[in-house]
Order: C-alpha cells, then structure tokens, then sequence
C-alpha cells in the first residue's frame, strides 16, 4: 500500500515531467552557468584552485537543487494539485517519499552532466577515474540535501515569501552534508584515496540521511495537515 | 505581570551593576592578561545561547506533537533570546579570540556550531517574522530540524581541528576565579528568565487580543 503510493506519485511527477521537462532543463541549464561561473571567477591563467572542483560542484548542486525544489512544489500549488494530493487516500509520509525520490532522480541527471564539466573546466580528472567512491558520496549527500529540503519546501508551499524562504532555511540546515560531501569529493581529488576518511565522511552522510528522512516522515504529516 | 517580576528585575539590575566590580577585582589570568575578562561575558551568554535553543527546540517538538499554542509562544520567546545571547555570544568570542589566539575568526567545532545554530535561529525569527499565517508549524519544523542538526555539524565541523578551551576548565577554576563567574552566571540567568517571561507574556496578551476581536466579529 505504501510503496504502491509512493510509486504513483513518483509516476505522476515523472510523468509530467517527461512531458514537459521544465525542471529538468532549466535546473540542468542553470546548474550549468554556474559551474561556467565559477570557472570564470576562479581559473587564473588555465590553473583552478586547489580542490576548488569539490567545492564548487556542491554548490552547484545546492543551487540547482533549490531551483529544483522551488519548482517541484510551485508547479502543486499553480495547478492547485496539492489539495488533491493532500485528500488522495495514500498516506502523508507516502507523498514525501514520493517527492524525495522525484527530486533525487532530477538531482541525479544533472550530477550526471555536472561531474564531467566540473572535471574538464576545473582540472578534477581524477573524479572520472574513482565512479563509484564518488557515486557513493553524490548519492549520500543529494539524498540528505533533498530529504531536509522536499520537507521545507513542502511546508514553504502556502507561505507568501516562499522563493526567498527556502534557501534562507534550507542552507544552515545543511551546512553538514555540504562539508561531508565537499571534503569527501576532495579526499577523491587526492592522488592517492584514503579510504578511512572517505569512509568516515560516507558514514557520516548516511546517518545524517537516516536521521532526517525519520524526523521528516513524522513532521510531514503534522506540518502538512491544517 | 507576577508579583516578582518587578522585585527580580531590580535584582537583576543591580545584579548587572555590580558586575564590573566583581570582574574588576577577580585575580588576573596569567597568560592572558586583561583579555581574559571579557569570558566573564562571552560565556554566560553562551550558557544563556544553548538554554534559549534547547527551550525553543523542546517547546517546538511539544507544540508539533500536541498542537498547542502555548509551546509555539515559548518557542517563539526562546528563539528570540537565542538570537540575542548568540549575539553577544558572536561579538565577544572574537574579541577575546584576537587576544588570545590571534586571530578573529576560526573555523573550530564550537564556534561553527554557533554561528550555524546562530543563523537557524535567525531563520527561524525570519520565518516568523515573513512567513505569513500558518507558519508556525513550519517554523516549529525548522526548529527541530535545527536542534537535531547540531551534533552533525560537531562531528562535521571536529573532523577538522579545535583549539576551543574544553568545558572542563569551568570546575577546575581556583575560587577566586571561579566565584565572579557563577555570579556574572546567575546575572545572565535572571535577566534570561526576566526577558523570557516578559516576551512570552506579550504574546499571551496579543493572543487574547485577537480573541477579543474574533468574537467581535462575530
């Protein structure tokens, strides 16, 4: 029952995502200049800073994710779709896991042109050459990034201020995940990988996503219901 | 206004007065000199810092767990005084920071975690403040999501280095030292309770007054 409505709600929001691909394109586009920006801003004379690639692919990630985030949500309320979702007989911890995944899936195709860009332009080759440490780490942190960040937009949703909002809760919320996920990402950039401290930044990354997918299930449906 | 509210606050105006004096004669660190003086601030106000953030993230679980408003008003006054003794908290570590290790900032475990459970607080009276109705539960959320994240952002943040002094200095301190600090403590304290009561005491009073003119309406 519950996986059942998690799966039509994930169905649903990818579905009209297909169709559409605003968020997508957009977040994908957007996540894009940024790392343009940066590359603008930081590379001197063809030489990036030193684990600048870490850093600056998390913050790309957080700002398209909280594109990602805002938009997800806006797109319930235009259409006045939230209400009905709110009514449908799945329940309430139901519809946050089946947005969490829809964000993470969307995150996860634009980590996908964003690494090979952050590795060309910023001089982070090395990260191609370890896909399945970094997959690991991309994997942990965007999941904690949209676990605490599906519960604050969903919650954000009938505040007037809404797009200022998110990220001025969102980001001193996951102020762990981005130094987990930036000196894990960094830890690969290192000629040779040290597997106990990327370990401890794994371990780190996922109890932080046990921690808060719990708290978020039990606050969705006390902050979602009037 | 209770009946000692207005004696407790005269205590803890000259509870304040006196302060300085009782800093004043307290004996001189030896490696620090003068600089040391200002802990006899920054850590009362750190104290009061936590104690606003555990109030307010304990009033905000309750609130989301029973509905209450009551706990949403003690969360809100909480939140408040966090902000305001973090401040403090903020202004004077630095200073004694330049003194004492030269520089005015540094990324250590506790003065990270303070300033992020600093900024969530501030957030958290943005919210309030911008949020429109039926942000209270958000912010009630935002709370406790704040309060769970402070021991991520320890581990996160120890991962690196601290040259903080350790909490086990505080019992260790010669009497002398130590009796000027319980006091400047016990000042904090009070005028802690003071503002507390009186904030969360003007928000009953609004509460009533939009009671009042519901049933106006009516």
């Amino acid at each position: 029952m519950f996986a059942r409505a998690v799966w039509l709600i994930l169905r649903k929001d990818l579905t009209v995502e297909m169709r559409s691909g605003e968020i997508a394109y957009t977040t994908l586009f957007f996540a894009v200049s940024c790392i343009l920006m940066f590359a603008f801003a930081l590379v001197r004379e063809g030489r990036a800073p030193e684990d600048g690639a870490a850093g600056l692919l998390w913050i790309a990630i957080a700002f398209a994710g909280t594109l990602a985030l805002g938009r997800t949500f806006e797109r319930e309320r235009q259409s006045e779709t939230l209400r009905a979702l709110m009514m449908a007989p799945a329940p309430r911890p139901a519809v946050y896991v089946g947005k969490l995944i829809g964000i993470v899936a969307l995150l996860a195709v634009v980590e996908i042109v964003l690494v090979p860009l952050v590795a060309l332009l910023l001089e982070a080759r090395v990260l191609l050459e370890r896909p399945f440490w970094l997959a690991a780490i991309l994997a942990a942190g965007t999941t904690g990034f949209a676990a605490v960040g599906t519960l604050f937009a969903a919650m954000l949703i009938r505040a007037r201020t809404r797009d200022v909002l998110l990220p001025v809760l969102l980001y001193p919320v996951i102020v762990p995940v981005m130094i987990a996920g930036v000196r894990g990402t960094a830890a690969l950039l290192q000629p040779e990988v040290d597997t106990a401290i990327l370990g401890f930044w794994l371990a780190l990354l996922v109890t932080f996503d046990v921690v808060f997918v719990t708290l978020a299930l039990w606050t969705f449906e006390a902050v979602m219901t009037d | 206004m209770p009946r000692w509210f207005l004696p407790a606050a005269i205590l803890c105006g000259a509870m304040f007065a006196a302060t300085p004096i009782v800093i004043a004669y307290a004996p001189f660190e030896s490696t620090m000199g003068l600089v040391f003086k200002i802990f006899f601030y920054h850590m009362p106000s750190a104290w009061m810092f936590l104690l606003g953030g555990i109030v307010c993230g304990v009033a905000s679980v309750r609130y989301l767990a029973t509905g209450a408003a009551r706990h949403d008003r003690t969360a809100w006054a909480a939140a408040e005084l966090t902000v305001v003794f973090g401040l403090l908290t903020l202004v004077t570590g630095p200073l004694w920071a330049r003194k004492a290790w030269g520089t005015w900032w540094v990324w250590d475990v506790r003065v990270t975690a303070s300033l992020v459970s600093w900024m969530i607080a501030v957030a958290y009276l943005i919210l309030r403040r911008y949020g429109g109705p039926g942000s209270e539960k958000l912010a009630a959320g935002l709370a406790l999501f704040g309060m769970a994240n402070v021991p991520f952002i320890y581990i996160s943040v120890n991962y690196w280095r601290t040259i903080h002094p350790a909490t086990s200095v505080v019992p260790t301190l010669p009497v002398s030292m130590g009796g000027p600090l319980w006091f400047c403590v016990a000042s904090f304290l009070l005028l802690f309770i003071l503002l507390f009561k009186m904030r969360v005491r003007l928000e009953e009073q609004r509460a009533r007054l939009d009671a009042v003119y519901l049933s106006l309406d009516e």
